[in-house]
């Protein structure tokens, strides 16, 4: 119920944007030289920005939106929107089974420097026909790109491999996802995107990043965050566990003797 | 109802968890055994990762092994001189199995270890306690048939360091036990078991033990070994997740209940060979995983940068 007054203020907001948008610039626009190249920018929101990781947390899904906002008629060349969420890094170890002796061993492993614990990359259309190679490399746009590994070729042959293996395997628990075509743009100015957090979601700051294209080439950029933390139980559980490490080992020591005592008592007691 | 694990980092579901405790803890209840070597398996198959279901099942076998214990205590089925011996060892073998597993870690060989020591040890209890206990169930059958004497006198007798355990009726040495112990607490700490399914056939078959006394005197000296193993582990890793406990303990006490109850009414042999067949399959079915190329052939652990 909530979510769904969220989403509607959200759009609500995005719309009301829009309008001003597009009555504003009709005034300054006529003292500037026509001739030179308009000038667009991007207005984001979302639809929240925390997220909290409560006992029965199931995944969220986040409604990023926004409009573009320009100083004078939009350019005949077609226009596209990626948007990227990124969770917080960490490095990863991959490794690689083979069989030994007819069993299955991890035989190999390479040691990636950075990889995100969660990356969603939304388009407006296919990524190749949108996006260049170079601005692809400069910006760190698909996953491919944001994973730091270097010196890995050093590490084991066919390192490229492991990469592959790694995106498989984050890809197979949905932690990075391709959402090609599923940004919506509308009047070439308006714009949303609806990306699910999964249930498995590690704490930390997401980025957002917003890119606006033409020819394949980013003409303006934008970033938000979302800031997902544990709360309530959850929050004191991990937090005992990290800070007091002694003191909640005890206590899970005690629980369970309470709830094995107890068991055995209230047993007894219905027995008779 | 889904719930977030806290430290495990997933979200599974609740009943899924009350449901595995409780059967788990049915069959702990019907054999006498804490069931760490079934829990832990099995919370590897729904997707708990494998550092946190060995410390975690840790600290449900203390839970199960108390209310086993509370109920073994009414019956006089504690030596706790023993219980004592065995302790004084598992303690030790516990720390070196914590250092074991930290080294295995960190070569990333883990997982192997694991399950290696899962097919190695529990086939070699369930094969051995398979064959002992359809012997006793064919002489059963067959009555004049020779009865094997409980106290047979061996090179175990003839080592130093005598001591008097009163509550078992023995007078041995105390290396034995302290060795026993040693090698059940090492095996604590590295598969997240409580070692009963270990610990049992050992005090009957090569301590001499009456049977009387050996299910209360393994699960008390497996309270005190597992709950240092929780605590290592709740200190050295921050993996002991107290909300996947809590929901395996819940599950776990009242199946436990029920499975003594079913157990009463079963022959002593019937039961062992039951659970030498549930040991069987555990072993095998890990040794399948170990056999079968697996569908993914790369796995991702977190790394640490040098």
């Amino acid at each position: 119920m909530i979510r769904a007054l969220e989403l509607m203020l959200a759009l609500m907001l995005a719309l009301m944007l829009a309008l001003m948008l597009a009555l504003v610039p009709a005034l300054p626009a006529q003292a500037q030289d026509p001739r030179a190249p308009v000038q667009e920018t991007i207005v984001a929101g979302l639809s929240h920005s925390r997220v909290a990781i409560t006992a029965d947390f199931d995944g969220t899904e986040i409604l990023i939106y926004g409009a573009i906002k320009r100083d004078g008629p939009p350019p005949d060349d077609p226009l596209d929107v990626i948007i990227t969420v990124e969770g917080p890094s960490t490095p990863v170890v991959v490794r690689r089974k083979g069989r030994v002796a007819g069993i299955w061993v991890n035989t190999a492993e390479v040691l990636v420097d950075s990889a995100p614990s969660f990356y969603a990359v939304a388009t407006t259309r296919p990524l190749d026909r949108i996006l260049s190679d170079t601005e692809n490399l400069r910006h760190g746009i698909t996953i491919e790109r944001v994973i730091r590994a270097v010196g890995i070729t050093a590490e084991a042959e066919e390192a490229g491999d492991f990469i592959l293996g790694l995106l498989r395997v984050r890809a197979n628990e949905d932690r990075y996802r391709l959402l090609e075509g599923e940004v919506e743009l509308t009047e070439q100015t308006l714009f949303r995107a609806d990306v699910i957090l999964p249930a498995n979601l590690t704490e930390g700051t997401y980025k957002v990043r917003l890119f606006i294209l033409r020819d394949k080439q980013v003409v303006a950029q934008q970033e938000r965050s979302i800031f997902v933390r544990k709360v309530g139980l959850e929050r004191f559980i991990y937090n005992l566990a990290q800070d007091q490490p002694l003191i909640y080992g005890l206590l899970s020591l005690v629980l369970a003797a309470v709830a094995g005592w107890g068991a055995s008592a209230a047993f007894r007691l219905v027995r008779g | 109802m889904q719930l977030y694990l806290p430290i495990a980092e997933v979200s599974v579901n609740a009943f899924l968890l009350l449901g595995l405790g409780g059967v788990v803890g049915f069959l702990s209840g019907m054999f006498g055994v804490g069931g760490g070597f079934l829990i832990t398996p099995l919370l590897f198959f729904i997707g708990v990762p494998p550092a946190v279901a060995v410390a975690t099942g840790a600290n449900q076998v203390v839970a199960s092994s108390i209310s086993g214990v509370l109920a073994q205590l009414r019956r006089k089925g504690v030596d706790f001189q023993m219980g004592g011996v065995l302790l004084a060892g598992g303690v030790m073998g516990s720390g070196a199995g914590v250092w074991v597993f930290r080294l295995m870690t960190a070569a990333g060989q883990v997982d192997l270890f694991i399950q290696l020591s899962y097919v190695v040890f529990l086939g070699l209890i369930g094969a051995i306690m398979l064959q002992e206990s359809l012997r006793s169930l064919m002489r059963a059958r067959t009555p004049g048939a020779p009865i094997r004497r409980s106290h047979v006198h061996s090179w175990v007798h003839g080592l130093p360091l005598k001591m008097k355990f009163r509550a078992s009726g023995l007078y041995i040495s105390v290396i034995p036990p302290v060795l026993i112990g040693a090698a059940v607490g090492f095996l604590a700490a590295i598969m997240g078991v409580g070692g009963g399914f270990i610990m049992v056939p050992a005090m009957i078959y090569l301590l001499g033990m009456p049977t009387r006394v050996v299910i209360g005197t393994s699960l008390f000296q497996i309270i005190f070994v597992t709950a240092f193993t929780t605590v290592m582990h709740a200190v050295t890793s921050q993996t002991v997740d107290m909300l996947l406990a809590l929901m395996l303990i819940l599950g776990g006490v009242v199946g436990a209940q029920i499975g003594t109850r079913v157990g009463m009414r079963l022959r002593a042999e019937q039961l062992r060979v039951l659970l030498s067949l549930l040991v069987l399959a555990v072993s095998g079915r890990i040794a399948v995983d170990l056999l079968v190329t697996p569908g993914e052939l790369y796995s991702v652990a977190p790394g640490v940068l040098p």
